[in-house]
């Protein structure tokens, strides 16, 4: 029989991005902003983005949730950077649950919700952009 | 690192005494209680004698009333199922509290599709019954009224003399889950005037694979499990002797040492619940507060801005064991029906934390968890975008409002686009 300090409830990829989040907090000065709910369990995530030239240069974080949610936001922030808002648009939550290892299948629609809040968060960033066109064709005149 | 178990109303370690009563029977006394010679007569004389330890725990009136089981959970479905079943011809309407366990509420639920009604009998926002209601929920097709002792999840005592005397007066049995209570409360069920309950021993340091239905002989039940004369004819099957012997042991000492037990896990129950009140802000206590009217071993809480699960496993990793009724623990991602039922807003109850206390528990544990409690809580509420709107203004608190910003669960709704549950 195994000692039972060596059980966790997920794999060590789930518990290690769990119990040392990457990308956690935000940004002072963020490009787009995400907050999604799950309608299912209540859980609430946000990711803040900066974006420069059309790709994520950083991400990060926040969320309301259980250990799978954490997880998978802290996956997805780290998956996201360095990508075009148009591959972001792509994303899909299969890619947090893979790099993962696997999540249990009740704590799949956390990986969803993951990849709910980047696509809000760029949502976001579209529509700032778009609501700044003054600001834009100034920067294009000079 | 400090190990501390704190969910002794999931299941509790068994007791040396039972082990060391219980381990002949699995090699030397091995016959089968039904055979007529000495191997099945000295089987069935421990078996008697763990009927007569598990009798005097509830003060039933003869050792004849107890049924040994598989486990809770069946001794439970015989109460409900096997009761209606023999009584069905007198009507066929049960009464039975909001707050049971899942395995009365799906055992009542069961016979709904048998042709039967039930009437759920509401809790206040501690999870009391009013006996009042308990008599305006009888009908004159009412056959059984079922009200659990204590809660499973808030440790609420219910007042089950009160609705025995209206049981009583009406000629209907009462019927009382046990299981969370047994071993941490006194239960005589005579002068509680009890006629069917339900027990389970290794939530009072007994074994596993057992259960105990007591059932007066005013209160017929008819058996589910078929083809055997075991339990005088309402559980067929072969015994489970080392487990009903370690049953009878553990019975036997939880009756003698209930009241230094009681004593010792309420002085840790209040510790604890003090010294998180204390040292926590935003945090609740669900359920009657440690005194009279609660369990003297569970404590259940809210920690507002945060999730259950998160804390449950931060609380393993500082070796902590604890439970949560959050949506996020239970496999159909609903919040548990008890915080339900108990008005608890939806953020708070996302926020459960359940901690069921032990006999060797110590003061040091409690220490330790208060210290640790905070860390694991000030850590995820770190992680929290609620946290951070509250501190920003956005939203309020439930427990202690400031009156700036939307509540929680409207924000929640708002973020989901649909109203929490």
């Amino acid at each position: 029989m195994k000692d039972a300090k060596e059980y966790t409830l997920y794999n060590e990829t789930v518990m290690d991005h769990f119990m040392n989040p990457r990308n956690m907090g935000d940004f002072q000065d963020a490009d787009g902003i995400g907050e999604v709910g799950a309608a299912a369990c209540g859980d609430i995530m946000k990711i803040s983005l900066k974006i420069k030239d059309g790709v994520v240069t950083d991400a990060r974080f926040k969320t309301f949730g259980c250990g799978s949610a954490i997880a998978s936001s802290s996956m997805a922030t780290e998956l996201i950077k360095g990508r075009t808002l148009e591959e972001v648009k792509n994303f899909s939550n299969e890619e947090v649950v893979e790099a993962l290892g696997g999540l249990p299948p009740v704590k799949i629609h956390c990986s969803v919700l993951a990849e709910e809040a980047l696509k809000a968060a760029i949502e976001d960033y579209e529509a700032r952009e778009v609501s700044k066109p003054a600001e834009k064709s100034e920067a294009l005149s000079a | 690192m400090r190990s501390v178990y704190l969910d002794h109303q999931a299941s509790t370690p068994l007791l040396p005494e039972a082990l060391e009563a219980m381990t002949p029977y699995f090699t030397q006394a091995f016959g089968n209680a039904s055979s007529l010679h000495r191997y099945g007569l000295q089987v069935r004389d421990g078996i008697a004698t763990a009927r007569a330890q598990v009798a005097a725990l509830i003060n039933a009136e003869s050792p004849d009333d107890i049924i040994f089981t598989g486990n809770g959970a069946e001794a439970v479905n015989l109460a409900i199922k096997g009761f209606a079943d023999a009584n069905h011809r007198k009507g066929k309407h049960i009464v039975l509290s909001a707050t049971e366990h899942p395995t009365v509420l799906g055992s009542v639920e069961y016979l709904e599709r048998q042709g039967f009604t039930h009437t759920k009998v509401p809790v206040d926002k501690e999870g009391i019954i009013d006996p009042a209601a308990v008599r305006e929920a009888i009908t004159p097709e009412t056959i059984l009224v079922a009200v659990h002792i204590a809660n499973h999840d808030i440790g609420a005592i219910q007042p089950i003399k009160e609705i025995s005397a209206i049981t009583r007066e009406k000629g209907i049995p009462l019927f009382c889950d046990a299981v969370a209570s047994a071993g941490w409360y006194p239960i005589d069920v005579q002068a509680l005037g009890i006629q069917l309950l339900t027990l389970s021993p290794h939530r009072f340091y007994g074994p596993k694979g057992v259960g105990v239905l007591y059932r007066s002989r005013r209160a017929r039940v008819t058996s589910h499990i078929h083809g055997g004369v075991q339990e005088g004819g309402r559980r067929a099957g072969t015994e489970n002797v080392p487990a009903i012997i370690g049953a009878g042991v553990a019975a036997e000492i939880a009756l003698r040492d209930l009241n230094e037990r009681i004593a010792h896990v309420s002085r840790l129950q209040h510790k604890l619940h003090d010294g998180m009140v204390a040292s926590i802000p935003y945090i609740k206590l669900n359920g009657p507060k440690p005194g009279p009217l609660r369990l003297c071993n569970t404590l259940n809480w809210s920690t507002e801005f945060i999730e259950g699960e998160g804390q449950l496993l931060l609380c393993d990793s500082n070796g902590i064991a604890v439970a949560s009724g959050s949506s996020c623990v239970s496999k159909s991602l609903k919040v548990s029906h008890v915080l339900e039922a108990i008005g608890l807003d939806h953020a708070l109850a996302q926020g459960n934390i359940i901690m069921s206390l032990g006999k060797d528990n110590t003061e040091e544990d409690i220490d330790y968890v208060i210290e640790r409690f905070l860390k694991v809580v000030n850590t995820l509420r770190r992680m929290s975008p609620m946290w951070q709107e509250f501190e920003d203004g956005q939203i309020d608190s439930v427990i202690n409002p400031r009156g700036i910003g939307k509540s929680f669960t409207q924000h929640a709704a708002d973020v989901s686009g649909r109203p929490a549950h």
